[in-house]
């Protein structure tokens, strides 16, 4: 009896120690950027482009190019993801092919990012002669979150009662109108976190974005930035810390990361719990 | 007495299941039919072929026919659409949609094009009145329906199956997971109903048949095995089968 109370405290201790641990490292690690980011993350910094002539850092065009990659990426995946779930598991009449589409996405989803990067330069900038910018590096990035797109998509539609299927089908109803005012409105919290946990890849991602984004410090304006050379923050602190050794503006960068990353799980946690809190789901007038 | 819908040698598989075999019977306008029969006998399968419902199920076909006024139902062209609109259905689990109230019983009829809103608050109202529902949700049409109880619920259903004017209605069980007091609601509902509907009802529950149906049919093994008016099937059945059935001799 005395051996078997042992060896329980023994294995929880060693639950406990692992649980500890994660959370040290990983307290240390935000502790470590936080110390030392935070000193170099002045307002001039965060609110200047960088000039050679006077010899001063600003991150201004990285924070913009990485907001205008968010958007041309989600603008884009979103429809597509959307409309491929709905196809996928509303539509498809062949259960073989909707699961070799499955595992293709399940696969995509592994893929180590650098490949999408240098996919992505063969095809847009090289194939179809884009220049690098946020358009090649959006359209890139499209490709890598289309499957996260697609996965949380359908999981959230798969959550819609049949029943509700049912009853309006038995009222006459066609399927695409099914799909609009009974299906969608209520996967909508599922699609909307997915939305954000792909913004949350695209706000980390820099290895896609070497070869199709490139590496320019110039501020430009949305429609600029499209064609034209455009490091968003994450390739910039790549550059900051291994290029010119400003490791103190690599920090300030990471903090800035970290705090974007933060806001984007608070704001899908939010999502999710306003939806499901919510008595009466979404009822869009019919 | 008329017929308006009518089945001749119909057969349903589910993949290789034989769910039905040849299944012919008639049933008459403005009346209520009751079909009964043990769990797995056809008798909801052979509901759901009525109103096409087994469409969305992978791997069901048929032979034979279903006719609706006289016109094949499963013709190519048909419009399912329009079908199900004329053959409503209530499910054994009350399905209201994560809506209003009166967004619930507005879903029909903003499907089939009405959008006046004058025009459909009167259908609102009448579609619950019809469904007896009314006095209890007049206060709170704007309130979610699945704050409703599971009565209410069901009777919602009906009244958003009513709203769009359909001539048959299909209850699928739709009082076996109420309560008493609101399962004696909906078979006084029924008794109304059938002056303007015709209402074809599965139940398992033997008393709902005798009491509230016009006519009787007896499903066992997907097989039709006696269909006539309830009093007879109750007080002489014709088939052996049928009066072990309904003495609780089995099922």
């Amino acid at each position: 009896m005395a051996k078997r109370l042992a060896r329980d405290k023994a294995r929880r201790g060693l639950l406990y120690f692992c649980a500890g641990l994660t959370c040290c490292i990983l307290l240390t690690m935000i502790g470590e950027i936080l110390y030392r980011g935070l000193g170099s993350l002045t307002w001039k910094l965060v609110s200047t482009q960088s000039s050679y002539l006077q010899n001063t850092i600003g991150i201004l065009p990285n924070i913009l190019n990485t907001l205008y990659i968010i958007f041309v990426a989600l603008v884009i995946a979103l429809p597509v993801g959307v409309g491929a779930a709905v196809y996928l598991t509303e539509y498809a009449v062949s259960r073989r092919l909707v699961r070799v589409i499955e595992f293709a996405t399940e696969t995509l989803t592994g893929i180590p990012s650098i490949l999408f990067g240098l996919v992505g330069m063969l095809v847009f900038l090289q194939l179809l002669g884009l220049q690098e910018g946020i358009l090649a590096g959006g359209l890139t990035l499209v490709v890598m979150i289309l499957p996260t797109i697609i996965r949380t998509t359908q999981e959230s539609l798969k959550t819609v009662p049949d029943a509700w299927r049912e009853g309006a089908l038995a009222l006459g109803a066609g399927k695409w109108r099914v799909v609009r005012t009974v299906v969608l409105p209520n996967a909508m919290d599922g699609i909307l976190t997915g939305c954000i946990l792909a913004a949350g890849r695209i706000v980390g991602e820099s290895a896609a974005l070497l070869f199709t984004a490139g590496f320019g410090f110039v501020l430009n304006d949305f429609a600029g930035s499209l064609q034209s050379s455009s490091a968003t923050l994450t390739v910039a602190l790549y550059v900051y810390a291994s290029e010119r050794g400003e490791t103190g503006v690599a920090f300030a960068i990471a903090c800035l990361l970290l705090l974007l990353t933060l806001l984007l799980n608070l704001a899908a946690d939010r999502a999710a719990k306003k939806f499901k809190k919510r008595e009466a789901p979404v009822c869009r007038k019919s | 007495m008329s017929e308006i819908l009518k089945t001749e040698k119909l057969s349903l598989w589910y993949g290789e299941h034989q769910a039905l075999h040849e299944i012919t019977a008639s049933i008459p306008e403005n009346e209520v039919t009751a079909l009964i029969g043990p769990s797995g006998c056809g008798k909801s399968t052979f509901l759901k072929t009525l109103n096409r419902m087994n469409d969305l199920v992978p791997g069901a076909r048929h032979t034979g026919g279903v006719l609706y006024h006289g016109a094949e139902i499963y013709a190519p062209g048909t419009d399912v659409t329009a079908l199900r609109r004329q053959i409503g259905m209530v499910f054994q689990k009350a399905n209201p949609f994560p809506m209003s109230i009166y967004d619930n019983v507005a879903y029909g009829p903003r499907t089939h094009g009405t959008r006046e809103r004058k025009k459909l608050d009167e259908l609102v109202e009448k579609s619950l009145h019809e469904a007896a529902i009314w006095d209890e949700v007049k206060d709170r049409l704007r309130a979610s329906a699945l704050g409703l109880s599971g009565g209410q619920q069901q009777r919602l259903c009906i009244a958003r199956a009513l709203a769009v004017k359909p001539e048959i209605l299909l209850l699928d069980e739709s009082t076996s997971a109420l309560d008493p007091i609101s399962t004696s609601k909906i078979e006084d509902l029924i008794a109304e109903l059938k002056k303007q509907y015709t209402v074809v009802m599965v139940t398992h529950n033997m008393q709902q048949a005798a009491r509230i149906s016009d006519r009787t049919a007896f499903f066992l093994l997907g097989e039709l095995i006696e269909f006539g008016s309830t009093e007879k099937i109750f007080s002489m059945p014709a088939q052996k089968k049928t009066e072990d059935y309904i003495s609780g001799r089995f099922g």
